[in-house]
């Protein structure tokens, strides 16, 4: 499925004057593209994602998508930072979690998520409650729930921003490769430019308050990918290239506003 | 290993504990019997033990504190499923929350106790005053941290539901329900000592069963070692009880963190 996100602004009304947050947003994402969001802290990354979620109203614009779903169940699905796992709900029961809404009885909730479970490496921990769990742990709990629950497009909202350096390096691959088996279409928000690089397909850039798209920018490196790529010449030249263009926005962004 | 010194550590404590109580309780008994102090006005720990055996054997402790039992549980139960009820609706629905709002503000700091006359005037004499004092003790310390707890659900959790399409049903024995149960909890530990203190403080002043009318007519037949009796009795319930509901608090809630 594809995401049509078509000039899409959200203005935030509060007593202290309206903020824009964001300002005609368009672009399309391809079938099974991993697209990348950068920009700014602020620039309204998140605000974009939760309305393609569904779960804010653009003030003007709309979201829309094409093509057939692969399987029933929502069309996208949110991976939220590791607070988004239930803390008193199992491994089980949180991965379970988008098939419960559905009204899948637990037997066959059971059987559609143990591969998944299986392959994160979370089989030994079904039983366990989050807080018993690493950050990383809930981090792939909170991604298998996502993957099992049927939907075709990933929004995921810095999901690895909380972990340490060598924990996000072995998530990241493990994006990768559920990007690859399981022919999903991602809509990744980070602010870590090599992050983007390392998994997009197409990286858009934003500026700063309001949010508007500042440039688009195809990666141009092969897959299969790993986190070891990224000393490539090419991808310090793409780093190089994009953080020029933030560096912009974030110093236009710490600049006085005139009100 | 740590895990082992923990438990040892505690074990220690305990026994401190353990140590310091007997040690209090030997010092009350040498105190009385070396005439220290009147054993009239504080009779020494082993006779109030025998008095307690004595009491039990001729059936009269034991029917006082069946009543008292009885009166405490009826209106513990009544009050807070019914704190609960109105407690997650207020919690959930901001509209009832604000229609209920100023009544609960009015009647929640106001000792219920001092309700009891206009309540006999309403309800007659007999158990149903009794119990339904203790019941409104209950009642809002429920009700007060039901309110409290769906307030601090984190927001998220809420996006999570909303994301996976649960339905409203869904959302609340999925969420609301398991999101408030540790503080609704604590508002039931509150209410449990609440209920013991108010069927004490009524069966005092209206009252011709249960302990706390043996305790009054004890003092006004000066029968010192009663009144002890009583006293005894009562906080080992208080105690009892607490610590029954810490037990169950563990296995209702197995995902709070052990600390």
């Amino acid at each position: 499925m594809k995401v049509n996100c078509h000039q899409v602004s959200k203005l935030f009304k509060s007593r202290n004057g309206d903020i824009l947050a964001l300002e005609n947003m368009s672009f399309q994402t391809e079938e099974q593209e991993f697209l990348c969001i950068v920009g700014p802290s602020g620039c309204g990354k998140t605000t974009l994602l939760r309305i393609i979620a569904g779960l804010l109203q653009p003030t003007n614009g709309k979201i829309s998508y094409e093509g057939t779903r692969a399987q029933d169940g929502p069309a996208t699905a949110l991976v939220f930072q590791e607070h988004g796992v239930f803390p008193w709900m199992n491994v089980m029961d949180n991965v379970c979690f988008g098939l419960e809404t559905r009204g899948v009885t637990k037997r066959d909730r059971y059987r559609a998520a143990m591969p998944l479970i299986e392959k994160m490496g979370l089989a030994a921990f079904i039983k366990n409650y989050p807080h018993q769990l690493s950050s990383g742990m809930k981090q792939r709990v909170g991604l298998a729930r996502a993957l099992v629950s049927g939907a075709d497009i990933l929004l995921m909202d810095e999901p690895f921003a909380a972990l340490d350096a060598q924990m996000r390096l072995i998530l990241q691959e493990q994006l990768l490769n559920i990007h690859r088996e399981y022919h999903k279409s991602v809509i990744y928000v980070t602010h870590d430019i090599e992050e983007a690089i390392l998994l997009g397909d197409r990286i858009i850039v934003m500026t700063a308050r309001p949010g508007r798209i500042k440039a688009e920018i195809k990666v141009n490196l092969n897959r299969p990918r790993n986190v070891n790529g990224q000393n490539a010449s090419e991808f310090i030249k793409m780093k190089t290239e994009i953080w020029g263009k933030i560096k912009e926005e974030v110093e236009r962004g710490m600049e006085p506003t005139s009100r | 290993m740590k895990a082992l010194l923990a438990l040892k550590r505690v074990r220690r404590e305990i026994w401190i504990s353990l140590l310091s109580a007997a040690f209090l309780i030997a010092m009350w008994e040498a105190a009385v019997d070396l005439d220290w102090v009147k054993s009239a006005f504080l009779p020494s720990p082993s006779t109030i033990a025998g008095q307690t055996i004595a009491l039990t054997a001729s059936g009269e402790l034991p029917r006082h504190l069946s009543i008292t039992l009885g009166r405490m549980f009826a209106g513990l139960f009544a009050g807070s499923i019914a704190g609960l009820i109105v407690g997650l609706a207020m919690g959930w629905s901001k509209t009832i929350r604000a229609i209920l709002d100023p009544l609960v503000s009015l009647i929640y700091p106001l000792p219920k106790i001092a309700l009891l006359p206009l309540i006999i005037l309403l309800v007659g004499i007999g158990e149903g005053p009794i119990i339904l004092i203790i019941a409104l003790g209950a009642f809002f310390p429920v009700l007060v941290n039901c309110v409290a707890g769906v307030a601090n659900i984190d927001p998220i959790y809420f996006d999570v539901a909303h994301n996976y399409g649960a339905s409203k049903f869904k959302t609340f024995t999925k969420v609301v329900l398991p999101g408030s149960l540790p503080v609704a909890l604590a508002g039931f530990r509150l209410a449990l000592g609440m209920s013991l203190l108010l069927a004490v403080v009524v069966e005092l002043s209206i009252g011709t069963k249960g302990l706390g009318a043996m305790l009054w007519l004890s003092w006004q037949t000066f029968r010192i070692e009663r009144i002890y009796v009583a006293i005894v009795v009562i906080a080992i319930l208080g105690l009892l009880l607490n610590w029954l509901l810490g037990l169950a608090s563990k296995r209702l809630v197995p995902w709070r963190e052990a600390r």
